[in-house]
């Protein structure tokens, strides 16, 4: 388990403390969380119960708000996400072989998270390229016309 | 005040009821039974299960019973040909989704679930509905939790999170996916939990049951190495008639006695008599607290759930727990000493069974400071359910039985050894002692009724030699921790506090029978009957006086030597330190 990283800590009570003036200080649990993932990339169990510890709200509780939101992360991100498209355009030309292929070369599934945590990998519904398709975004860059080779030079060239 | 009276039709019946209520509430009351679910009376209102639906004239749905409240000129009713098969529907749907191995299930015939079922009428099944495939969470000495089995009523979370305000248990993940479980699905044994097997006492299902000790106990008391010792809580007592039929309130320990000799104990040993000797042991610490050597108020420490509780919600207070050891543990370390010696036996050889209203001592009895010269006090400890269970296994028959006493030399008991099993019965028993120690004369007036009943804190007051006590008794952990906030702010208003970690006390334990086809789970009128019942055996006694206890007095003299002796303080006391995950208290009762 990872140290958790105070300064981080230090913001999120901050954030946490703008509400307690407010009445039900609590029912701002949703917006804390949103915060804490935007500060560490998911919710770690540690900053869960340092939430849990300074709101004063049962750990039980928590988890259920943040496993009933999509939203919400509960692994770590990769340095890099991949996200496929597996809309209309990009399936029928071909993106379930490109998804195949990533998923090889790099063992993880859909949703996970490689061991070296460089990349975790996204299916996404259109990203309104279809004029590229077959696409897949890393990051915020989109690479269009992927073939099942392409796809594998381009994540080469992240593992550097 | 007189509450305002409205005029309803309930199937075409004319009725005045009170106003500002449910329903259902209304309904109960004119003897309409609507089928329910996810409904009970003591923790809020989920309308989660649909089970309970009525048809309101006017309304273009079917409303849920529990959650609507009643109001002037309504035309309800509650079993048309509409509703009933609406209501079928909806528990076909539940069971759609359930195991379906009633047959190899530990609640078979005692479920809610399954009575449900069949009083809706559900001859056959329409659908095959997707099956849940969970790890049941085997990793507690005490609960398990099975969430293929869970229709997620929510009954467990309320009772976990608003009668004991433990909150170990949620709603994790959503849909058809939902699971109940504890924060970050870690398991059992790591979590908040106490142990105090509510949950179970109210889980429809099984989706959580005890650790069940039961096919281990068969195979040793096969065994010829062991001599095989039993000891009975006073609770179970007063509720193991309710398993084979019997209505709750009748004590029924000389038939449990005769039927654990013939399951093959050698010894069945009355735990009320370790309830004396803690009464010995507590009302002398309180006494030299109350002298000045120790912290007030003296907080009990027999009951094993308020023990983990308090080690993980309140270690501040740790000073102000009483070191006795709880009786079931003083018994066990008696066994393996005083009576191994006695018995010329070599203490390995002995096998220690505690026969317990609740599930938290499997708990208790498997942690490593309570141990004796490097031996368990207590090797296996046993629910109600679970002793009713063998017995009818084993093919006694409890119903006919004649009973037997408990065995001698640890099986008298005084009247104030009884009670302890029901909220405030510590505390009166502890009271009856403290004052003959510490006046030299004996308490004539002994039936405390301000610390008796079901109030959730009881407060009193007595005159000891000039000087007043003030006591006062919490049952159920939220209780508990509502009297606790009360002493942090005013830590003098008190001089000695029980605390039980169950509903009712130890009658209201994880590990009693399950509720009738007749009663819910924790039915106050049920609790306040196995209540009289240990009210009764005590008043029926000559001794009803710890310290005249003639046992208790046999083995000070022939073993302990004194209370709060040496020996005393390595057989029958212990300690306590804090533990983690620390628990979380909620606002509102930090802020009363």
């Amino acid at each position: 388990m990872e140290m958790i990283d105070n300064k981080k800590i230090g913001i999120l009570k901050d954030h946490i403390k703008s509400f307690s003036n407010k009445p039900h200080p609590e029912s701002n649990l949703i917006a804390i969380l949103h915060k804490a993932q935007e500060l560490f990339g998911y919710l770690d169990k540690d900053v869960m119960n340092e939430i849990a510890l300074f709101m004063n709200i049962p750990r039980a509780h928590i988890w259920g708000v943040a496993t009933f939101y999509h939203f919400f992360r509960l692994k770590p991100q990769g340095k890099h996400s991949i996200s496929i498209c597996l809309g209309t355009a990009c399936y029928v030309k071909g993106a379930s072989e490109i998804l195949d292929m990533i998923k090889s070369e790099l063992k993880i599934d859909i949703g996970e998270t490689t061991q070296d945590g460089l990349f975790t990998l996204i299916e996404t519904r259109c990203l309104g390229a279809c004029g590229l398709a077959p696409v897949i975004m890393i990051d915020e860059k989109i690479y269009g016309n992927i073939t099942p080779k392409k796809a594998i030079e381009i994540l080469k060239t992240f593992k550097k | 005040m007189e509450k305002k009276l409205v005029l309803v039709h309930i199937d075409d019946r004319p009725y005045q009821v009170e106003a500002g209520q449910t329903i259902m509430q209304a309904a109960d009351k004119l003897g309409y039974h609507i089928p329910r679910l996810c409904y009970h009376p003591k923790i809020s209102i989920e309308g989660a299960c649909r089970v309970c639906i009525v048809e309101v004239e006017g309304m273009k749905n079917f409303v849920a019973s529990c959650a609507f409240p009643i109001a002037d000129g309504m035309k309800i009713r509650t079993h048309t040909k509409e509703l009933r098969t609406a209501r079928r529907d909806i528990v076909e749907l539940i069971l759609d989704n359930h195991p379906e191995d009633c047959h190899t299930c530990e609640r078979d015939g005692i479920c809610e679930l399954q009575r449900l079922a069949y009083a809706m009428g559900l001859r056959h099944r329409h659908f095959e509905g997707e099956k849940k495939d969970y790890e049941k969470d085997l990793s507690s000495t005490a609960v398990i939790r099975d969430p293929n089995k869970c229709i997620l009523c929510g009954r467990c979370v309320r009772i976990c999170s608003e009668v004991q305000k433990v909150n170990a248990l949620g709603h994790a993940y959503r849909g058809f996916k939902t699971v109940v479980m504890p924060a970050y699905d870690m398991p059992f044994k790591d979590s908040v939990c106490t142990t105090c097997g509510q949950c179970i006492n109210v889980c429809p299902t099984a989706a959580f049951v005890e650790k069940n000790y039961t096919q281990e106990l068969f195979e040793k008391l096969q065994d010829k190495k062991f001599v095989k010792i039993a000891q009975i809580a006073p609770s179970v007592r007063a509720a193991i008639g309710e398993a084979f039929g019997f209505p709750p309130g009748r004590a029924m320990h000389l038939e449990t006695v005769a039927c654990l000799k013939r399951l093959g104990f050698d010894y069945v040993f009355d735990t009320q008599l370790t309830a004396d000797l803690t009464i010995m042991e507590e009302a002398s610490e309180f006494l030299e607290r109350l002298g000045g050597k120790g912290k007030l108020p003296m907080i009990t420490s027999c009951s094993s759930a308020w023990m983990k509780y308090m080690e993980q919600f309140c270690p501040d207070l740790i000073e102000n727990i009483s070191t006795c050891k709880s009786p079931m543990s003083m018994m066990g370390a008696l066994l393996k000493s005083y009576f191994a010696q006695k018995i010329k036996k070599n203490p390995t050889d002995i096998l220690s069974v505690a026969v317990m209203c609740c599930t938290a001592k499997k708990y208790e009895a498997a942690r490593p400071e309570l141990e004796i010269d490097s031996l368990r006090a207590v090797d296996i400890v046993v629910t109600t359910r679970e002793i009713a269970w063998m017995i009818k296994s084993a093919g006694i028959d409890f119903v006919n039985i004649k009973g037997e006493q408990f065995d001698e030399p640890l099986g008298i008991s005084s009247g104030a050894g009884a009670i302890f099993g029901a909220t405030g019965g510590v505390m009166e028993a502890a009271i009856r002692t403290a004052y003959e120690l510490y006046t030299g004369e004996t308490l004539m007036d002994i039936e405390l009724n301000d610390l008796r009943g079901l109030s959730g804190i009881k407060e009193g007051k007595i005159n000891i030699d000039g000087k007043e006590i003030r006591v006062a008794v919490a049952h159920g952990l939220g209780n508990a921790s509502e009297l606790l906030s009360i002493i942090r702010k005013d830590p003098d208003r008190f001089h000695f506090i029980e605390i039980m970690g169950c509903p009712g006390g130890c009658i209201g334990g994880g590990g009693q029978p399950y509720a009738g086809s007749n009663s819910i789970p924790l039915d106050e009128e049920c609790l306040r009957k196995r209540a009289q019942a240990l009210y009764d055996i005590d008043r029926g006694k000559t001794i009803r006086r710890s310290h005249e206890n003639p046992d208790v007095q046999k083995i000070y003299k022939e073993f302990l030597g004194r209370p709060l002796g040496a020996l005393s303080h390595k057989y029958l006391h212990t300690h306590y330190k804090p533990k983690e995950p620390r628990g979380i208290i909620p606002e509102e009762i930090k802020a009363r």
